[in-house]
């Protein structure tokens, strides 16, 4: 193999795994990721059906209950503008709680209930997620500094 | 008092990395054997300094003195001594004082085994120690003084975060930390390279142990961290790519290309420009990753102790370290030409290959990692990237990876005979394609990407066995030949057979936990009886419970096989009045095959509870790779051309080594 076809492999090497993981990445930004929001948002933007997203809020106080068959939880995610009904089947993280922020992952079914598969409320009390307290901030329910 | 002793030993720190870090490198450029010698004495002066401010700390934690602003934010009297040292790296403050005590750690051990370093090289390195010393206590001086003082000292302190309070998590920060800061050595040794102009094989020879080091450690680390999460967190799984997470494993993707780079520069003296960049990659990433963890601007099922005024102090530095390191390279780097020539399909060209796959997966992580905060920053809306996205993109690079690993083994420097491989390999490439045709047989065509994998792992552990075997000419001499072949065989060949088939050991456990997984989630009542797999459990009841500094519920569950009671799974949920939280506490009885994983929910109505049961097949497999892997880079290690020192005059300068 001369030094010319030697380079052009060497460069062929580097440029197919690139070209390959480029065209990997494209194809799963397009599919792959999931988009957060607020129950105002949703109202605004309108998602289509069956789309996987991220709905976060507050849990309204009182809004928690267990369903008859005893795993599946329903609340209310609020932003204190709007809300939206969330269930979720299984156990609830620990410091799930009224009054608390929360963001669940999933989809909303034909009732338009939000069917979360994952709730993430967050390991410190007094954290909130950040993405909460931007959407509280912006209905100008928080009240709290830059740092929540 | 010694909160203050503490801090003085810190300031005093301070000054000795400065000096540290600017006189032997003034020294080594003016040939002043004097000031070089200096780098040697102020990096032991540094070390003991730095290490009698963390001892203070420490002491201060052990004896609950809540005078101290982070042991009253952080500790409990009533909290077992282990969490009371522990506490000591649970706080944003505390664990950067771990974190340059680490450095000055690295920092003593290269004065120590860099004897047969030359002068100049040795004195440059510590410097750059020394500047990344300096610049990291100031940081804490400046910002997060863990010696602060509280007036008036509150009766007791506010506790450490539950979770936080588990013997997984006790030693995750010190392993990790130990990767991330040993990553610093191969940083320094790049940039003191850079400034000599001259990468030689012994440079590479000299730098390889910290590099491994640093990486079997980060392996632990993130080992530990994944296992923590496994069972604390009470969701099943051990890996989130979570951002937090993601940011150890940056660094240890590049710590693995950098590792087998700098095989070929210490071989065949090639690749020098590539490794001297890869070094400094690596610990820039680690430095990334400690930015991303403290400055909380990435939402995280972990997101600990954070502040963004910090994270902009650490963006800084990362800046300055990274910008700087990398300026310096595009000044210098052309200098580092030269090394021996290689065809494609060699060694040299596999690991090549090995490094551009490997580099490639960290870019597609971070980009993955940081995809939401670009997007938020242009205005395109909060989004999470998880699983999904990271399959779709990391796992097929990592294939080839994989596939490639057992054929580069086999292969010879400057060309290799890829048909000869092949067909030494074909019994190897048999027995894969039966394992996944034997798995699909069992588990249907659904299975096809799990059966496939399967096929993988047995490429990588017979491939690497076959490859033992052939190199100590089992069944070809006599065994005792054979034996004596083993036993004088390099330990590094033997570290990188044994880590190598660990991978295929960690994938099978990653397939078979992610694919045959079982989940049931059911209201119980006493007396009830569920079957998982073939374990049979019968809900017992619960009772009350009472720990050093916690109150709590267990569960208590039968499980039977066979007719055989064989375990009691006892899974808690916890409430640590202290700290005012709850936690659950997943009950997980291991065996080989796999775990069978019980967690107790919330009671419903009279004495029924939701409950929650896993199998996970082979979930503990994961570990046991990564450990094999750790331990295939001790044995790695140990070898000793890595101790015997090159003589001085085999590095010849670069000039002459280019033509």
């Amino acid at each position: 193999m001369g030094p010319k076809s030697r380079r052009l492999s060497f460069i062929l090497m580097v440029l197919v795994p690139l070209g390959i993981s480029v065209a990997l990445v494209l194809a799963a930004l397009k599919d792959n990721i999931v988009y957060f929001y607020s129950p105002t948002e949703l109202l605004v933007k309108k998602p289509p059906m069956g789309q996987r997203l991220r709905v976060g809020g507050l849990v309204k106080r009182g809004s928690y209950l267990l369903e008859d068959d005893g795993i599946t939880s329903r609340f209310v995610i609020t932003d204190k503008k709007n809300e939206v009904t969330a269930i979720h089947k299984g156990v609830l993280p620990d410091l799930f709680r009224e009054g608390q922020g929360v963001v669940g992952e999933g989809h909303f079914n034909t009732n338009g209930i939000f069917e979360a598969d994952k709730v993430l409320a967050k390991h410190d009390e007094n954290y909130m997620p950040p993405e909460v307290a931007e959407a509280l901030r912006k209905n100008g329910v928080w009240k709290g500094s830059e740092k929540p | 008092m010694i909160a203050e002793a503490g801090h003085f030993a810190l300031i005093l720190g301070l000054v000795i990395a400065l000096v540290q870090g600017t006189f032997p490198l003034f020294g080594a450029s003016r040939s002043n054997y004097g000031l070089m010698a200096l780098a040697t004495s102020s990096a032991h002066a540094q070390f003991f300094a730095v290490l009698v401010s963390f001892l203070c700390l420490m002491y201060s934690f052990i004896i609950s003195d809540f005078s101290v602003v982070n042991v009253a934010l952080n500790s409990h009297t009533l909290k077992p001594l282990i969490y009371k040292i522990s506490g000591v790296w649970g706080s944003h403050e505390g664990s950067m004082l771990l974190w340059v005590t680490i450095l000055a750690l690295f920092g003593i051990a290269v004065a120590i085994f860099g004897n047969n370093l030359p002068e100049t090289l040795k004195a440059r390195v510590l410097a750059i120690q020394g500047l990344i010393g300096g610049a990291f206590i100031g940081f804490i001086l400046l910002t997060s003084n863990p010696f602060n003082r509280l007036d008036p000292a509150p009766a007791q302190g506010n506790g450490l975060n539950p979770i936080l309070q588990d013997p997984g998590l006790a030693f995750h920060p010190p392993f990790l930390y130990l990767g991330y800061v040993g990553f610093s050595v191969a940083f320094s040794f790049a940039v003191a390279a850079l400034i000599e102009g001259r990468v030689d094989p012994p440079w590479a020879r000299w730098v390889r142990p910290w590099t491994l080091a640093a990486w079997c450690s980060l392996t632990i680390g993130i080992a530990l961290g994944s296992w923590w999460a496994y069972y604390e967190l009470g969701w099943g799984g051990w890996w989130f790519w979570d951002p937090v997470e993601n940011a150890s494993f940056i660094p240890w993707l590049l710590g693995t290309a950098l590792l087998h780079s700098a095989i070929v520069v210490e071989k065949r003296d090639a690749l020098k420009s590539w490794t001297i960049f890869l070094a400094i990659l690596t610990f820039s990433s680690a430095l990334l990753g400690t930015f991303l963890v403290r400055s909380g601007i990435l939402t995280s099922v972990h997101a600990f102790a954070t502040d963004p005024e910090r994270g902009i102090f650490i963006l800084l530095l990362f800046v300055l370290i990274t910008g700087g390191s990398l300026f310096l390279y595009a000044m210098r780097g052309p200098v580092l030409k030269g090394g021996g020539l290689f065809s494609p399909i060699s060694r040299e060209g596999a690991l090549v290959l090995n490094n551009l796959l490997l580099t490639t997966g960290a870019a597609v992580v971070l980009l993955g990692t940081l995809y939401p905060l670009l997007l938020d920053a242009i205005g395109g809306g909060k989004v999470s990237v998880g699983a999904p996205f990271f399959n779709a993109t990391f796992v097929p690079l990592m294939v080839p990876v994989l596939l490639c690993c057992t054929i580069a083994a086999m292969m010879t420097w400057k060309r290799a005979d890829l048909l000869g491989i092949l067909q030494r390999l074909r019994f190897v490439a048999l027995t894969a394609l039966i394992v996944t045709l034997v798995v699909l047989w069992l588990q249907g065509t659904k299975a096809i990407l799990s059966a496939m994998a399967l096929g993988v792992a047995a490429w990588l552990i017979i491939g690497s066995a076959v490859e033992l075997s052939e190199r100590i000419g089992l069944f070809k001499v006599s065994l005792m030949e054979s034996l004596k072949r083993a036993f004088g065989m390099p330990r590094a060949a033997w570290g990188m057979s044994i880590a190598h088939s660990a991978l295929g050991i960690f994938v099978i456990g990653v397939t078979a936990s992610s694919a045959w997984k079982i989940e049931m989630i059911q209201l119980m009542k006493p007396g009830e009886i569920i079957l998982v797999e073939d374990y049979k459990i019968t809900f017992l009841g619960t009772s009350q419970i009472k720990g050093p500094n916690y109150s709590g519920i267990q569960g208590q569950f039968e499980v039977n096989m066979g007719g055989d009671v064989i375990t009691m799974l006892k899974p808690e949920k916890r409430r640590y009045e202290a700290e005012r939280s709850e936690t659950t506490e997943a009950a997980i009885f291991t065996t080989l095959k796999g775990d069978l994983y019980g967690v107790l929910g919330e009671a419903s109505g009279k004495e029924a509870w939701s409950t929650r049961f896993y199998f996970n097949p082979l979930v503990s497999w994961i570990w046991a790779g990564a450990i094999f892997m750790a331990i295939g880079g001790l044995i790695s290690l140990t070898d000793r051309r890595l101790r015997v020192g090159a003589p001085k005059l085999a590095s010849k300068p670069i000039s002459n080594a280019a033509k």
